[in-house]
């Protein structure tokens, strides 16, 4: 019988949800698991009406398991929508206050919503479904474990409905990019160590002598934000049927952790795993090989042995010991090389077919994610130098540069991973639109050049205003005076935020459609086919 | 095992094991004949779809 022990799980969990509702000791935490039983009472009732009593098909040892990795496409679009929805939005409130809706959309609880948004629910879908679409296709082999992969693809979509509702209703740790409560933490462990048994079986299983480099980088991703996640989160519950706990550390070592952890976000989750996607998706895109398989050797153990110490130079003139941040900026700089040898390693792999840049525009999403790669790379060694960061930090300036990388090479590569995997996903012959795509492309690129350039400019003048002295040592600016100085840029930075979300609209729709099994009629775009024809 | 014990740890063996395995790494990648065997690595994307 299909479904049957899921349907007793899930209403056993629903019903301890039912009596966290009923006996939590304040009241987000109530509100938090009335959302928790009705969540998981709808998918038992889901589940009861698609209930078969007939045996099940027999599966096909031989063949790849892709339903998980169609539902996590369809999954990364949907969130990314709303995620970069959030965004606009918060953009749109610090501009225009008045837009500050209180309690449960504020700026205070909608930013994580946004930042958890678009990193872990549509980077995470994102780095997840290619991940299992990769490792099977580089090991030749079926994902292992059965039904593995839809614990870890439903599991995880559950933690991001409890993180989301939870940051709505006020329960946060207040630990950057690492908001969501005690409870919450832990099922994501448990989801977590389910997805590493998964790709490392997988893995262990292959039937290719050599693991491909795309699956080093995806490991190394999955091992190291577990063990980022687990010591990060150590906290102790003030009561089990509570949403408030106290971390197991205090004072500046509670900050190094977090930064420790926070950095290391942006160099596993951001960059190690989105790398994979980068060795396993320009190729197959552009048909080449990688340019240099050694190189890309060699900038996987690089990376993985600097950034790991990069987390200090968020810590700048605090608290933290003066060699601490002398360490972590000396390896923000060394991580300059690896950096690059991973960017010209991507681009050089269009050597020889270069004319593909302007013909294939799902290529020229993967070149520009990649040149942003780079640009955002050269950026971060340079604000990480303390005379530097003296100026930029806490201002615009590092939100521009967070989002030259996560807009440019982050959301880039997904959405030419994306392009590239769904209509194989669906056997489908071609993309819906390929119009759309080039569409998407210059309304994300220029998104991405409004939001960056507006940043800098006012990120800049922010950390110039506020270190302003007169002659007689007085400030010349008082904060609010900054603040209203930098409300154009705000409104250009939303101008451009909402052109990447249309370019993510488009997205959205072309890749609905083509899942349809529909091809848009359209003129083939200019340079696809030969001008000349062959004499007759 | 201390603060003081573990920190001597790190800045002396520790960071002479790690140094060493990073240089073996590199040139383990960068060895005489490792070329075709890489190259022949690189082609594993197309074997398969």
């Amino acid at each position: 019988m299909r479904f049957a022990t899921e349907i007793v799980v899930f209403s056993v969990f629903a019903f301890a949800a039912l009596v966290g509702a009923g006996l939590g000791v304040d009241a987000p935490f109530r509100q938090h698991m009335w959302v928790l039983f009705f969540v998981l009472a709808g998918f038992t009732a889901i589940l009861l009406r698609n209930i078969e009593f007939k045996p099940a098909a027999p599966i096909d040892p031989s063949a790849y398991m892709d339903g998980p990795i169609r539902y996590g496409a369809i999954a990364t679009v949907f969130w990314g929508v709303v995620g970069m929805l959030v965004g606009v939005v918060i953009a749109l409130q610090l501009a225009y206050p008045d837009l500050n809706i209180q309690p449960w959309f504020n700026f205070g609880r909608l930013r994580p919503l946004h930042t958890s948004g678009v990193v872990f629910a549509f980077g995470g879908n994102a780095l997840i479904c290619t991940s299992l679409y990769v490792v099977q296709r580089t090991c030749r082999a079926r994902l292992f474990g059965g039904k593995l992969a839809w614990f870890v693809f439903w599991g995880y979509q559950l933690f991001i409905v409890m993180a989301a509702t939870g940051y709505l209703l006020g329960v946060t740790e207040g630990r950057e990019y690492a908001e969501p409560e005690w409870y919450v933490d832990i099922w994501l462990t448990i989801v977590w160590v389910a997805y590493l048994i998964l790709f490392l079986g997988t893995i262990l299983k292959r039937r290719e002598p050599h693991i491909y480099v795309a699956n080093w980088f995806y490991l190394s991703f999955i091992v190291t934000i577990a063990m980022l996640h687990v010591i990060d989160n150590l906290t102790m519950p003030a009561s089990l049927l509570g949403s408030k706990s106290y971390s197991a550390f205090s004072g500046v070592q509670d900050a190094l952790t977090q930064w420790w952890y926070g950095h290391n976000a942006v160099g596993f989750f951001l960059t190690a795993g989105f790398l994979g996607m980068m060795y396993y998706f320009v190729p197959k895109q552009a048909n080449r090989p990688v340019y240099s398989y050694r190189l890309s050797i060699i900038h996987f153990w690089a990376l993985i042995f600097l950034y790991i110490w990069a987390g200090p130079h968020h810590l700048h003139y605090t608290a933290l010991p003066d060699w601490a941040q002398t360490l972590g900026m000396a390896f923000s700089i060394m991580l300059w090389m690896p950096s690059w040898g991973g960017m010209i390693n991507g681009l050089m792999t269009l050597s020889g077919a270069w004319d593909k840049i302007r013909t294939d525009p799902i290529i020229r999403m993967m070149v520009a994610a990649i040149a942003f790669y780079g640009m955002s790379t050269f950026e971060g060694p340079i604000m990480s130098i303390r005379t530097v960061n003296s100026l930029s930090h806490y201002t615009d300036w590092t939100i521009g540069h967070v989002h030259s990388g996560a807009l440019g090479w982050v959301g880039m590569i997904s959405f030419g991973a994306l392009y590239y995997m769904v209509p194989k996903l669906w056997n489908r012959e071609r993309l819906y639109s390929l119009r759309f795509v080039t569409w998407h492309f210059w309304l994300a690129t220029l998104g991405i050049v409004v939001y960056a350039a507006a940043m800098w400019v006012s990120g800049v003048m922010q950390g110039l205003m506020w270190r302003e002295y007169n002659d007689q040592g007085f400030l010349v600016y008082s904060f609010a005076e900054s603040v209203a100085a930098m409300h154009p840029y705000y409104v250009m930075r939303a101008a451009g935020g909402t052109m990447y979300l249309a370019g993510m609209l488009i997205m959205a729709w072309n890749i609905t459609m083509t899942i349809l099994g529909r091809q848009r009629e359209e003129q083939p775009l200019p340079g696809s086919v030969s001008a000349f024809q062959p004499a007759e | 095992m201390g603060y003081n014990l573990m920190r001597e740890f790190a800045d002396s063996w520790g960071l002479l094991a790690m140094a060493l395995f990073f240089v073996g790494c590199i040139a383990f990648a960068l060895r005489p004949g490792g070329r075709t065997r890489a190259d022949q690595t690189a082609q594993i994307p197309f074997k398969d779809d």
